[in-house]
């Protein structure tokens, strides 16, 4: 079934970038883990790449809006996240998978994607279809009226994709959804995210390397909560040149390369 | 019926049986009439049936294999209650519930059993604190393993923690009634004192957590009123009905602080979202 389009949807955007950070600065707990970071990033699929502690994960709760900045400004959909602003117009548009995708054993993955569907304020005589259409998109049409705590770690991975789109979201944050999934079903996520990336800004956060290579359409490398480099998935093998860095692919030996260069001109 | 506005019989039949003989003009005029003109329609299947048996008998066809396609499809609907309460009630608050029904059974059984007028009713120094338990549970990451994901949909906020809260408050006030009416307690002493508890742990979770701030009020309660009037076996002053109208008031105030800072949840715990 084709969904019906909103006026919404169709509307021009009066924005020039989907997300977009300046000098922006995110407190977790005591330590400022994005600090200073500019960022821009529109529709496509971004790979959002750095060491663990980077920062990865504070940017994507921040972009998710339920870390507030603590400084610069960031800016998503045309809105500044920084003052007192009403969000739930705004998060009607992002979907979201956490880190820690947790999810409730008892219920199946038909009833756990309504409860999200509900939870996003989406129109109840859309929510059923919304959710079949979630579910056969991340291939677990026969498992939909299983319990949660049946699946596998791979399922329940794609579980939390489907919740993550089943909105519909012009901002889609995915922090680590490759792991757990074995290499048949990260091929088939890398299609389903080339597919999401037409229409939709996607950030995907992860340690793979080579899966920002094949799936994404721009990559942006982090450290210390700082942008150390965001271009095309080539660029990373470029960069890789005659440099011999740690990897065994061309990517991964650009990516080392880009971050060793990172450090010794901050040290 | 006037027949002179609608399809005429012999029009119809032809259509039925392939729209052979009709001009490409009629043709048109048919269909477009048939679109809007539910009687029209029926004369149509009445003329299918006698005069086109081959369409009787694919459309029968159609019907079959797609039963039973259908039988084999998931279900799109599977209305149970799990779905509807979860919407008040996080599925991890039951546990909570239920324990709080068993302390309170167990305060009632001591009051049974001491029986004794000089003794303050263990009900009735319990009853401010018993919705503790649950609320809690109700907006907490330890908790809720759904919470991340919750906190980050637009229905998180104020109204979300004031839903999850009134279906901890409706399985605890009646239960507490019940207690209260069997150990000899009215429930105009014990009613305020708990529902300045409640909003005082929201208004409190604001700044620390709302996991913390039930444990700390909960704490604070137990070791400045429970312990002293149990062992000086009185009934402590803030439950008599004198300082019912302090309660009135200070559920007045923590009401405001509360509306103030509801911006604290539709926000992680880890973050400064308050601090400005």
């Amino acid at each position: 079934m084709v969904r019906a389009v909103s006026a919404a949807e169709t509307a021009a955007t009066t924005y020039a970038w989907a997300i977009h950070a300046e000098a922006l600065r995110v407190r977790a707990g005591r330590r400022m883990a994005v600090d200073g970071l500019d960022l821009s990033m529109d529709t496509g699929v971004h790979g959002l790449l750095g060491p663990n502690g980077a920062g990865k994960t504070t940017l994507v709760r921040s972009i998710a809006t339920v870390l507030r900045p603590a400084g610069g400004t960031l800016t998503i959909l045309g809105e500044k996240v920084n003052g007192r602003i009403d969000l739930r117009a705004l998060r009607r548009q992002i979907g979201y998978l956490p880190q820690e995708f947790g999810y409730y054993r008892r219920f199946t993955v038909r009833e756990f994607i309504e409860y999200i569907a509900w939870l996003k304020e989406m129109p109840a005589a859309e929510t059923p279809a919304a959710v079949q259409r979630a579910i056969e998109r991340v291939g677990l049409t026969d498992r939909a009226d299983d319990r949660m705590k049946t699946l596998s770690g791979g399922m329940v991975r794609r579980a939390g994709i489907a919740q993550a789109i089943v909105n519909d979201p012009r901002i889609l944050l995915l922090d680590e959804p490759t792991a757990g999934l074995d290499p048949d079903q990260r091929l088939q996520f890398r299609a389903l995210l080339r597919d999401l990336g037409t229409d939709t800004c996607v950030v995907v956060s992860t340690h793979l390397v080579e899966d920002v290579a094949a799936a994404c359409t721009d990559v942006v490398l982090i450290d210390a909560g700082r942008l150390v480099h965001q271009g095309v998935p080539a660029d990373l093998a470029a960069a890789a040149g005659q440099d011999s860095g740690a990897g065994d692919s061309a990517a991964e030996r650009g990516y080392s390369a880009i971050l060793r260069r990172h450090r010794e001109t901050q040290s | 019926m006037n027949l002179s506005n609608h399809v005429t019989t012999a029009a119809l039949e032809r259509y039925a049986t392939g729209g052979a003989g009709i001009g490409a003009d009629a043709l048109w005029a048919v269909e477009v009439h048939l679109d809007s003109c539910a009687p029209c329609r029926e004369r149509l299947g009445d003329a299918v049936a006698r005069h086109s048996p081959e369409t009787v008998s694919l459309l029968a066809l159609v019907q079959a294999n797609l039963a039973s396609e259908v039988a084999r499809s998931p279900r799109m609907h599977s209305r149970r209650l799990p779905r509807r309460i979860s919407r008040w009630a996080p599925p991890g608050l039951w546990p909570r519930l239920a324990m709080t029904l068993l302390v309170l059974a167990a305060a009632l059984g001591l009051d049974l059993a001491a029986s004794s007028q000089a003794f303050p009713s263990l009900v009735l120094l319990v009853a401010p604190v018993a919705p503790l338990l649950g609320v809690a549970a109700v907006w907490s990451v330890g908790l809720d393993p759904a919470h991340e994901l919750v906190v980050a949909s637009p229905r998180a906020g104020l109204n979300m923690v004031l839903r999850r809260t009134l279906a901890v408050l409706i399985v605890v006030i009646p239960a507490l009634t019940v207690a209260g009416w069997l150990a000899g307690e009215s429930p105009a002493r014990w009613l305020l004192p708990c529902l300045a508890f409640t909003a005082g742990a929201l208004a409190f979770g604001e700044l620390i957590g709302l996991r913390w701030a039930a444990a700390a009020l909960a704490l604070l309660w137990t070791a400045g009123v429970i312990t002293p009037s149990v062992l000086a076996a009185r009934t402590p002053v803030l439950l008599e009905p004198a300082s019912l109208p302090y309660w009135a008031g200070l559920i007045a105030v923590i009401a405001v602080a509360l509306v103030l800072r509801r911006d604290a949840y539709t926000g992680l715990r880890s973050s400064t979202w308050f601090v400005r």
